[in-house]
């Protein structure tokens, strides 16, 4: 297994991927990260971030069926390991921890 | 409205970079964003992010081959091989013609290599019995007569004493040598054998392997080293340890050791007994002073630090002071003497190293022959196979996986052949060990051999299965079992082209194999000048033989054995005297030609034969004839005699006259120029006895008569002697076993084309059984479908021909250059090859074709 070293955008997409639990796939995490954070992202980008992830066992993927949005053309299916859920955790608890740690008299 | 579309060439874009399995979900992403992005940016900035995406997907990461669905399995798990081979062997059996063909092909094509790779091993391991092969050499004469620079090993005694006080630190030791035939006796028994005189280090250089004595006892000049052989059957099983020996019937010696029979790949092989050189019965040893008798060898065993080729450059110029003819001696290292023995103005110029390569070549080209059968098979037989392939394929066999199944086969034929190749080499190895005069063993024990032999199979199973394996496997499946399986045009052409080859070196080798008879018959046929019939040579090797000359013919005459008897320096059928000083009137004094001489008595002429074509033979009726010459033709043409009768030539401190001239005799190599040769008598300077059988009686009775008169004036000495009609078919022995081994590789190079000759065939006939059938049934005969099978293979036979035939007269051309006395390539020789591979190719494809053509055609249209 890869390092889960995580970078930036991994972390994005990582986090898309959950808030969209169930129905994340390329556009739709595109989409979500294009409201969440106000710019405009390529979707190659994402699509890499998304195998990247995959590669690394932080998300699965399945392909959805048809349906008969997008012209009957199937989805791929993401959805966040438990490896990817601790990930995430690890990185949240990293920063908390950190901002635990700015004495008060930092910001005066 | 109508509903606005993303650009189509961008589509068009991804679906050009973008791998199958993605494209779909792509698609269907882009779509939907450029829905959203419509109602929400309008549609020229929507169309903008959609190119945009499109190429932002075709990026490397993204381009990755689909990942496999199961993990790949291991190519060698012990199940699949064990499949691999099963299907191996079913196929085997299910083809049982092809798989004949194949083996047998492949069997023989392995039995040559092998047969050649030992043979190379032998000529390569010459001497390597000697651990000082390396430091040990001869001492080389470098030297010109009219006008060829010759090198040799014959030396002159003194040089010995002049290395040894002027380069005392160089060698380590050295000993003069000197080859002869000797009789030994121990009482009643007497043997004669080929032995060697040699200085007391000699022993030591060879390192020879004492099984009794040692080699340090061969220090005092009346002792005697004598090989295994020669101790058992002159001791038995008595210990020969401290026992005299009486040679040549003269001088006593004291036997200090035993050694092992030196092995056949030496170059001392024929040496059974080695003689101490400081003993007066050593006639070169009185030698010792004479700067201008050159006749023995000088072995040298180099000092352990000194290069070689350096010290050889160091005593170039040892003689000059003593002798003027020789122009630099020189070292011939004991590792180049057997394969590189050719010199040519005082340079090396190859040797038997030629002979290494050429047949390294040919046993190359043999087994190549083989491969290409195996691969023909297999590709032909690709159509019948592709539907297995298809089907493998579509249940899920890799690539991988199939070039495995393919190459398992192929090696499983190459192990089967293996084990007939052995075979077929144990039985042909004594026959071929006579076609090359060898005494090659395989050996069984050697690791090496075997590590060689199972790589060379596998490596010849993998390129024999590797185009098949790779061509086969790579077949599409859907295509293949749609069955829109068409060989195209050219789908049969490196078939076409490996029959070529084939046929090309088996064309190229039976050229090679007429020329090279032709060579030797032609120079069998020539004249040599005397009728060796009936004349026999006994060596004169005790004092007994050298007096009573005219007694000993006398009584040879009376019991009616023989017609006539002679003696001579020389046997008929070589010149072992060639000497220089000569002068005459009108003889350009800036040269000194070299001369054949050839010391005779009285009755020389009467006994070989010669034919007098000036002039008169020698005669006892003139006493002058003592110190007269006959010339030989070339002889007279070398002193330029317009009209030799009569002339006198002067030669050490004597004048002598010419009485008569011969015809040319071929007493040396029978495909060089005749030797200038003159006869002298001199009855003191003899050492053959010729005697002319009587022609009434056969050999036999005449030898069975001869052999009593030989006892009595030559009691102490076996009677030993050589038929001059056997020597002189010596001189073609190297030629013939040229041309024997040429004619073994080209009839096993043929029997190898024509069997795939004959499985192509069967293939072609029966993949054309329906449109023979059809050609049946309106009206073509058995000679149309004959021909119409026949011309494919007739016209590759011709092709290879037209290439053959240049590649062959380039060859044979420069091999035929090596003789002075040569036949010319005659161009029926090349149409006779053509016309003989021709037809047997039509012998061999008629079978298939006329099989084929006899079919009723009701039931080849009926097949299926």
């Amino acid at each position: 297994m890869k390092g889960t070293y995580l970078g930036e955008f991994e972390e994005v997409v990582l986090l898309s991927v959950a808030i969209r639990s169930g129905d994340a796939y390329g556009a739709a995490v595109t989409t979500e990260i294009e409201q969440q954070m106000g710019r405009s992202v390529n979707l190659g980008a994402v699509h890499s971030a998304l195998h990247r992830l995959e590669e690394k066992g932080l998300l699965t993927s399945k392909v959805g069926g048809v349906t008969q949005e997008r012209g009957g053309r199937r989805k791929r299916l993401y959805s966040v390991t438990l490896a990817g859920r601790r990930a995430l955790e690890e990185i949240r608890q990293l920063r908390n921890q950190m901002w635990d740690s700015i004495p008060n008299t930092a910001w005066s | 409205m109508m509903k606005p579309n993303p650009p189509r060439w961008a589509m068009r874009f991804l679906h050009l970079f973008c791998p199958a399995y993605l494209v779909e979900e792509m698609e269907g992403d882009l779509e939907e964003l450029f829905e959203q992005r419509v109602s929400r940016i309008g549609i020229r900035k929507a169309r903008l992010r959609y190119v945009r995406d499109v190429l932002s997907l075709v990026r490397p990461s993204l381009r990755k081959q689909k990942p496999l669905e199961h993990p790949s399995p291991f190519l060698f798990r012990p199940a699949m091989l064990f499949n691999y081979f099963k299907i191996a062997f079913r196929t085997l059996l299910k083809n049982k013609v092809y798989s004949v063909i194949n083996i047998a092909g492949l069997a023989t094509g392995m039995a040559v290599a092998m047969l050649i790779g030992l043979w190379i091993w032998d000529e390569v391991s010459f001497d390597t019995y000697h651990p000082n092969r390396e430091r040990l050499a001869y001492v080389m004469a470098t030297q010109t007569y009219n006008g060829e620079t010759g090198t040799y090993n014959s030396i002159v005694v003194p040089l010995e004493k002049e290395l040894r006080t002027l380069y005392r630190a160089d060698f380590k030791r050295l000993s003069m040598l000197w080859t002869s035939t000797n009789i030994l006796a121990v009482g009643e028994k007497k043997i004669a054998q080929p032995g060697i005189w040699a200085q007391p280090d000699f022993p030591e250089m060879l390192t020879l392997k004492m099984l009794k004595g040692s080699r340090e006892a061969f220090k005092d000049p009346s002792s005697v080293l004598l090989s295994e052989s020669v101790a058992t059957s002159l001791f038995g099983d008595a210990d020969p340890i401290n026992q005299v020996v009486k040679v040549d019937n003269k001088t006593n010696m004291k036997i200090v050791g035993v050694y092992q029979d030196l092995p056949p790949n030496t170059t001392f092989r024929d040496v059974r007994f080695v003689l101490p050189w400081h003993n007066t019965a050593n006639w070169w040893n009185t030698q010792d002073k004479d700067w201008r008798n050159h006749g023995c060898n000088l072995l040298v065993q180099v000092s352990d630090r000194v290069d070689m080729s350096q010290l050889s450059a160091k005593i170039k110029d040892i003689v000059l002071p003593h002798i003027k003819e020789i122009e630099y001696t020189s070292l011939n290292p004991m590792a180049r003497w057997h394969l590189y023995s050719n010199f040519r103005t005082g340079q090396v110029d190859g040797g038997r190293i030629q002979f290494v390569w050429l047949f390294g070549i040919i046993g190359v080209f043999v087994l190549l022959l083989a491969c290409i059968n195996f691969m023909n098979l297999s590709t032909a037989r690709s159509e019948k196979r592709a539907k297995e392939v298809g089907i493998r394929k579509a249940v899920g066999s890799m690539h991988s996986q199939l070039i495995g199944q393919f190459l398992s086969e192929s090696i499983v034929v190459a192990f089967v052949s293996l084990a007939f190749t052995l075979l077929l080499v144990l039985a042909s190895l004594s026959f071929f060990n006579r076609l090359a005069d060898k005494a090659i063993d395989i050996p069984w024990t050697h690791p090496v051999f075997w590590l060689l032999t199972i790589s060379f199979t596998l490596f010849t199973g993998f390129i024999s299965g590797s185009y098949p394996a790779f061509y086969l496997s790579s077949f599409k499946p859907i295509k293949v079992l749609k069955g829109v399986m068409r060989a195209g045009r050219f789908a049969s052409l490196p078939r076409k082209v490996m029959v070529v080859i084939q046929f090309t070196v088996s064309i190229t080798l039976i050229i090679g194999t007429i020329i090279v008879y032709r060579q030797i018959q032609y120079a069998k046929n020539r004249p040599v000048g005397y009728s060796r019939e009936g004349l026999i040579t006994i060596a004169m090797n005790t004092p007994e033989l050298n007096s009573h000359y005219n007694e000993l013919r006398a009584a040879l005459i009376e019991s009616g054995a023989a017609a006539e008897m002679t003696e001579s320096n020389s046997p008929p059928t070589q010149i072992w005297s060639n000497n220089s000083g000569f002068s005459w009137k009108g003889k350009d004094p800036t040269t000194d030609p070299l001369f054949g001489t050839i010391a005779v008595t009285h009755d020389f002429g009467k006994t070989v034969g010669w034919k007098i074509v000036a002039g008169r033979d020698f005669s006892r009726d003139f006493a002058t004839d003592s110190s007269a010459f006959i010339l030989n033709e070339a002889a007279v043409k070398l002193a330029g005699f317009a009209d030799p009768v009569g002339k006198v030539m002067r030669w050490n401190g004597r004048d002598h006259v010419v009485t008569g001239v011969v015809k040319d005799m071929v007493m040396d190599s029978p495909f060089q120029p005749t030797v200038p040769t003159i006869f002298l008598v001199d009855y003191g300077w003899l050492n053959m006895i010729i005697v002319r059988t009587n022609p009434a009686l056969s050999v036999r009775d005449a030898l069975d008569k001869m052999e009593p008169v030989f006892k009595k004036f030559n009691p102490g000495s076996p009677f030993e002697y050589k038929f001059s009609d056997d020597e002189y078919a010596r001189k073609f022995s190297d030629e013939e076993r040229i041309g024997n081994l040429a004619t073994f590789f080209a009839v096993f190079a043929i029997f190898i084309s024509c069997l795939g000759l004959f499985g192509l065939a069967s293939f072609v006939a029966e993949q054309r059984t329906k449109e023979i059938g059809v050609r049946k049934v309106l009206g073509a005969s058995v000679f149309n479908v004959w021909g119409l099978l026949s011309r494919d293979f007739v016209v590759l036979v011709i092709i290879s021909c037209l290439i053959a035939v240049p590649f062959a007269w380039y060859f044979m051309n420069s091999w035929l250059k090596q003789y002075d006395y040569r036949s010319d390539i005659a161009w029926w020789i090349f149409a006779a090859s053509g016309l003989g591979a021709l037809l047997i190719t039509l012998l061999t494809v008629s079978y298939q074709a006329i099989r084929a053509a006899l079919v009723n055609p009701v039931k080849s249209l009926r097949t299926e």
